[in-house]
């Protein structure tokens, strides 16, 4: 039987490492706020982004761009939204998940895939898959910086434009609520067509200051970007939501093992004494 | 008297949104005056003062370079950043200004053109916002 000086230090050791816990889902539940503070902020932006350019899609414009334009898919691309720290649950193996399925599906079409990747775990992950990567960023940090973004958008976009890529899709996390995050697939493009309204029927077309594709190009990339970062706010809010659950479960854990050895310890304590006062018994017969 | 919505955004948040009766702002092309019933209009947004009058009110916000998207009853202004010019610091502005030119001129360093003239027509066009702001007082 284990000696008490052992489950002694078993003890002491699980319950550092419950404090640890703790400590990491408390700093998680103050980061949600924060977090979700910042995708209520964006919102506006992205919003009303759409909206304009949803407007532009019911235009007639003088100049369609390249985003509408529905060519044959040879090649997709996906950005891959991960997040750089672990400790956060099932978030980023489920996005994981659902990213190969898609890929795999789109395979059996006769699509060949490449990758864009966000957040230092996706980039583990394909460095153990494998798979071929077009662009990598990571360490964005608990307040993720537009302009980090930037760089790698523009490698996929500039793909897109020399044709070597014909279909983008943006992979992360959705946002439901702290209880429940989704792994989500969306395309990017080509852009959806516009929803038949009042402004499709009528022909109509903006006045624009200076040219129409130097303007529309402008706006495009910056859709794009918006919706890229918009998505890297979104699976930070998830990320610190996985995070507290996990930590939530690892210090439960850690409170029933804490019991089950402290059951142990007195046991074997209680045996101990009791062998202890046998000896003197014996002892004190024998003399 | 009939008004246009108005809404200004920046990337990290909703900075107005209201009614105007009248909204001027700096295109790519010049000055633009915007009243209710313009036509559509899609263009540049250049670093600098945006006024929004509703009758005798006006008020006046930063923004830095975006786009401008007006239909008739809707005017957009998409910033990459845009402020309240109330909480804009002239000594910032300045001295964001001093570094953008100091960084142009140095050669030594291996700077990005582009992004250093980007950055002292935005801190230009902050000190021109502020010292209008003043002006109106």
């Amino acid at each position: 039987m284990a000696n008490t000086k052992e489950v002694r230090k078993q003890i002491a050791s699980i319950k550092s490492t419950q404090k640890i816990t703790s400590a990491m889902e408390m700093v998680a539940a103050s980061k949600i706020r924060k977090t979700q503070d910042e995708m209520r902020l964006g919102r506006p932006y992205s919003e009303k982004i759409k909206e304009v350019i949803s407007h532009i899609a019911t235009s007639s414009s003088e100049y369609s761009h390249p985003f509408y334009e529905h060519r044959e898919t040879k090649k997709a691309c996906f950005i891959v939204v991960s997040t750089d720290k672990g400790l956060c649950g099932g978030l980023n193996t489920n996005l994981f998940k659902s990213l190969i399925q898609v890929a795999s599906t789109l395979n059996k079409q006769g699509i060949e895939s490449s990758f864009a990747l966000i957040g230092a775990k996706a980039a583990t992950f394909f460095k153990s898959v494998g798979g071929n990567v077009v662009a990598k960023v990571q360490k964005l940090g608990d307040k993720p910086d537009p302009d980090a973004l930037i760089g790698l958008t523009k490698t996929v976009l500039d793909l897109h434009q020399s044709g070597e890529i014909d279909r983008v899709l943006l992979c992360s996390n959705r946002f439901v609520n702290t209880m429940t995050q989704d792994p989500n697939v969306q395309q990017l493009i080509p852009l959806p067509a516009p929803e038949e309204g009042d402004l499709t029927t009528i022909h109509w077309d903006y006045i624009y200051e200076p040219e129409a594709k130097e303007l529309l190009e402008g706006l495009m990339t910056r859709y794009i970007e918006s919706l890229i970062y918009h998505a890297v706010v979104e699976n930070s809010a998830c990320e610190q939501a996985a995070k507290m659950f996990a930590m939530k479960n690892a210090t439960e854990n850690a409170g029933e093992l804490i019991k089950e050895l402290e059951l142990l310890y007195n046991n074997v304590r209680q045996a101990a004494i009791t062998q202890e006062l046998s000896e003197i018994v014996s002892g004190a017969a024998a003399v | 008297m009939s008004t246009i919505k108005v809404s200004i955004v920046s990337s990290s948040e909703e900075i107005y949104s209201g009614e105007g009766t009248m909204v001027f702002a700096t295109g790519s092309l010049g000055e633009i005056g915007i009243a209710p019933g313009h036509a559509p209009l899609l263009t540049g947004l250049v670093p600098g003062p945006v006024r929004v009058q509703n009758g005798d009110d006006e008020k006046t916000f930063f923004c830095s370079g975006g786009f401008i998207e007006i239909q008739p009853d809707i005017v957009t202004f998409l910033s990459d950043r845009a402020e309240r010019a109330e909480s804009m610091d002239e000594a910032e502005a300045i001295k964001a200004q001093e570094m953008a030119e100091k960084n142009m001129h140095d050669k030594e360093a291996e700077l990005d053109y582009t992004k250093a003239a980007a950055q002292l027509a935005e801190a230009a066009a902050r000190i021109k916002t502020i010292q209008k702001l003043r002006k109106n007082k």
